[in-house]
């Protein structure tokens, strides 16, 4: 049996996992959007469970605001760059894993590129505009996209498998009026709560990787925080969605969402 | 009566209404949401034409972008 010593000793015993298991994570290359109030979790949990290598994408500097939920970032953190202070934190969780840092926002320019070099993408955003890029593009590019919101006492996730599972359009066939949708700073946001989808999304990320259990695919679950419940909603892919319908209307990334 | 399952529980109503006016009569602001009738997603160009009839399943998701 593995040993105190091994840092990987309570996961490799797990059904379905062993060292074959860790050594898929090992090899995994997993890009995580955002490193706030859900992409702290998902960086710790990932990074603790030994993925071989971890990007990250935030173009943001550490505010006070965010230090009741963003749990990566510390006081001593403020005013430093978002992606430095990930870093920081991880390297010194688990210095056997590559961090990958991408000080930038993520754009039409830049985002085939960034998620061209990850076998797993998991989305971490703020804001629509962000998700819907994303999304586009892990259709175009094949790639698996874990999908996880949080806004108030409210949480929601799904993973994207292309070609598979319906998309993200198939849910939210165009972008709403941004203005009208309540963000953190409207109605503000739990820390706790964003741990939960948070740590969800990692959960989906390492099954992903190693092939085990199944993902949340052709369903999404919503999680109440006020009752502490979770709902699964069943969900199809559309005939008629813009991006994977029968008769695309984006064949490919475009800038202007529709 | 037409009984309806909105979010995994049975609700009655006198009688049919569109998608868009069902919204409004628990107070949902049609923007904020998402709208899934029988396990599809109707667009929402058609929710003021389509009514709801007796069995319907209804799954009213909010927009939740936050991160």
């Amino acid at each position: 049996m593995f040993n105190e010593s091994y840092r990987y000793a309570r996961q490799v015993v797990l059904e379905g996992f062993g060292a074959e298991g860790q050594a898929k994570l090992q090899s995994s290359r997993i890009l995580v959007v955002g490193s706030g109030g859900l992409g702290s979790p998902i960086l710790l949990y990932l990074t603790a469970a030994g993925v071989g290598t971890v990007g990250i994408v935030d173009f943001d500097i550490v505010a006070p605001s965010n230090l009741n939920r963003q749990v990566l970032h510390f006081n001593g953190d403020l005013g430093k760059s978002k992606v430095e202070s990930a870093e920081t934190k991880l390297k010194d969780l688990n210095p056997e894993v590559n961090i990958i840092k991408f000080d930038t926002k993520l754009n039409i320019e830049n985002v085939e590129n960034i998620v061209g070099q990850f076998d797993i993408i998991i989305d971490a955003t703020d804001n629509f505009t962000s998700r819907y890029l994303i999304s586009d593009c892990c259709f175009f590019l094949k790639k698996p996209l874990v999908e996880g919101a949080a806004v108030g006492y409210d949480g929601i996730i799904m993973t994207i498998i292309p070609g598979k599972t319906p998309c993200y359009r198939c849910l939210y066939p165009s972008l709403p009026e941004d203005a009208s949708i309540p963000t953190s700073s409207d109605i503000g946001i739990l820390g706790a709560v964003a741990g939960v989808i948070g740590s969800m999304q990692a959960l989906e990320a390492i099954k992903l990787a190693i092939g085990v259990g199944e993902t949340i695919s052709g369903r999404i679950l919503t999680f109440d925080g006020l009752k502490s419940g979770f709902r699964e909603v069943n969900w199809k892919k559309r005939d008629n969605c813009h991006l994977c319908g029968k008769e695309p209307k984006l064949t490919k990334l475009s800038e202007g969402i529709t | 009566m037409i009984v309806l399952t909105v979010n995994g529980k049975k609700t009655e109503i006198e009688k049919s209404v569109s998608i868009t006016d069902y919204l409004g009569t628990i107070g949902v602001n049609p923007k904020l949401v998402v709208v899934e009738l029988n396990y599809e997603i109707p667009d929402r160009e058609k929710w003021s034409e389509i009514m709801l009839s007796d069995g319907d399943n209804i799954e009213v998701l909010k927009f939740i972008g936050g991160g």
